[in-house]
């Protein structure tokens, strides 16, 4: 199947929810509505002309200008027909939170932990949504956030200075 | 970190054996124990909690992230070229092939061709990487086991090939001799012959190692029927590499999208049947086997040309211009200030390292920095599937498990 009919016959069967379907350098990208994020998973799972079964990876954007906030991106593909997809959702800040797709790809538990970890969205339905890479108790927010500073918060800037020369 | 969940130790009555409650010196325990971050056979730092029952692992959770630097927030601070070298830190053991899956990813992000004899360059290196990742993960597996032996066998032939790294670019561990685009140099008539010599002293190696392994008992009963998953299991998990073909999930990226000079090379790809540690180690090894044939051919077809693609707005100028010509130094001054200006889009890029597929997810919104940079470490993932491969086995069968997902954990926690 070529990416234009796998486009296709995506934006047929949910003619609601297809929000975008981007074709770029040979990949596809359909973005649906939040509500249908789980159906969408569901359908590219279990119907026998999709049957994506191997997810790659779980990832996250940052896009603090627009409206819906977090974006999150899955990567799955199809070891049979040798085809990949990319699915992607947005969430705004105030309700960050997506269906999770544990119950289809058991492997979904650690990435979605970790995008849980690196950017703060939550995912409904999941068994374990822990912070995975930072400790525990880190409360200083999500790191991958464009807000959360790339140099340190600052505190580096209040140590004594040591003045060399002087000596 | 949480200590709470550590210090309890949960008293409660077997259920399969309910007499147990009226007679309390029957009364049956589960103990949580730390193993890690500082065992010596988990391979870095990693810490897993384990929940026993007797020796028994009930259930285990991984405790990741003491190796997390951060990487992907670093990327978003450089240019394209200045990560590579930051790639060389993730498999720390393997950064050859981390620095092919990066650059193969950029390349693709830029639509740019490498040229033929910077692909066959690539392919060699990348290919003496994976015997190197092999011959690195068989020692410490056996060592973990209790074969001290094959660990100083694999040890000594692998310090031949990082020598050969050192004469290649100066390191042998991290290398960045990648670039996007192509490589940083051709290989000398001594590398050439080097390598040579090494493709025929080392096949009847193999063999060695082997013999050790096969015919020791001890290794035998520790790998045969350990850690056992299925097929559907493997997929459904996401694992990849050698963890996903003992299981005979037949997904090898270098066949099923083939990259650099693969798809002119004659190989086959060894798949597993039972899908635990003992076809997991068979398929690893006859890996060695395979990557010496493609060494092989491809200095056979290997023709003289050029070994960095010709798009000035991207690739670096080589070095001795720089020296000595205006305009390929403002070229240089330009591409490490600013960086190269990409297209605004995403791309993922898979590539198959020897552990697993090494992934590049790349967002960009033009301009000289990738807008967010997601690595997908085949160890990260593997972690993940641990719990419900480790389930019903032995406190030291937890140790094999380790060895047999090759993590390595500057990878798994970035």
């Amino acid at each position: 199947m070529s990416l234009q009919q796998l486009a296709s016959q995506i934006q047929d069967t949910f003619s609601t929810g297809v929000v975008k379907v981007v074709e770029w350098r040979g990949e596809l990208a359909v973005t649906v509505t939040r509500d249908r994020l789980h159906e969408v998973a569901q359908y590219l799972h279990d119907d026998p002309a999709m049957d994506f079964d191997y997810i790659v990876h779980v990832s996250s954007v940052d896009w603090p200008d627009d409206d819906e906030r977090f974006e999150v991106v899955y990567e799955f593909y199809s070891i049979k027909k040798r085809q990949r997809i990319r699915l992607k959702t947005r969430a705004p800040e105030s309700d960050c939170i997506v269906d999770s797709l544990t119950d289809l790809w058991k492997g979904a538990d650690f990435m979605e932990r970790e995008v849980y970890d690196m950017m703060g969205i939550r995912f409904r339905n999941h068994p374990d949504l822990r912070r995975i890479l930072m400790p525990d108790d880190y409360t200083e927010g999500y790191p991958l956030r464009k807000d959360f500073p790339l140099r340190g918060k600052g505190w580096r800037d209040t140590f004594e200075f040591l003045d060399e020369t002087a000596r | 970190m949480a200590f709470e969940d550590q210090r309890t130790t949960v008293y409660k009555v077997d259920p399969a054996h309910p007499e147990s409650e009226t007679l309390p010196t029957l009364r049956t325990e589960e103990l949580l124990l730390n193993m890690g971050p500082q065992h010596p056979s988990t391979h870095g730092v990693l810490k897993v909690i384990l929940e026993l029952e007797g020796e028994r692992l009930v259930k285990s959770t991984p405790v990741l992230g003491f190796l997390h630097r951060g990487v992907e927030k670093l990327a978003e601070d450089g240019t394209y070229h200045q990560f590579i070298p930051h790639t060389d830190r993730l498999d720390y053991v393997c950064a050859m092939y981390n620095n092919f899956a990066y650059c193969r990813a950029v390349e693709k992000l830029m639509n740019i061709t490498v040229p033929d004899r910077a692909e066959y360059l690539r392919t060699i290196v990348a290919e003496v990487q994976r015997i190197i990742g092999h011959q690195f993960w068989l020692g410490t597996q056996a060592l973990d086991i209790g074969a001290m032996t094959v660990f100083f066998y694999c040890f000594r032939d692998r310090e031949i090939l990082l020598d050969w790294f050192d004469e290649l670019c100066g390191a042998r561990l991290t290398t960045s001799w990648y670039r996007i685009g192509g490589v940083e140099r051709d290989f000398t008539a001594s590398l050439l012959d080097k390598l040579k010599q090494f493709l025929d002293y080392f096949p009847p190696k193999i063999d060695e190692y082997v013999v050790f392994l096969e015919k020791n008992r001890i290794w035998v009963a520790r790998t045969k029927g350990v850690a056992v998953i299925s097929a559907e299991d493997a997929v459904s998990f996401g694992l990849s590499g050698p963890t996903l073909r003992g299981s005979g999930v037949d997904y090898d990226l270098r066949k099923a999208e083939p990259y650099s000079a693969y798809p002119k090379c004659e190989f086959s790809v060894p798949l597993g049947k039972n899908g635990d540690t003992y076809d997991r180690y068979w398929i690893r090894v006859q890996e060695l086997y395979e990557s010496v044939k493609i060494i092989r051919q491809c200095l056979e077809q290997m023709q003289d040309g050029p070994i960095m693609a010709d798009v000035p707005s991207v690739t670096m100028p080589p070095k001795e211009r720089v020296f000595t010509n205006l305009e390929s130094m403002i070229q240089h001054f330009k591409l490490f200030s600013q960086g190269f200006n990409a297209p605004p889009g995403e791309i993922y890029c898979g590539t198959e390292a020897h552990k697993g597929e090494l992934g590049f997810y790349i967002v960009s919104t033009g301009g000289g920095k990738p807008y967010r940079l997601k690595i997908r470490a085949p160890s990260f993932i593997h972690m993940g599937a641990f719990d419900y491969m480790s389930r019903g086995y032995m406190i030291a069968d937890a140790i094999t498990l380790f060895g047999t997902y090759d993590i390595v954990m500057g990878e798994c926690d970035r």
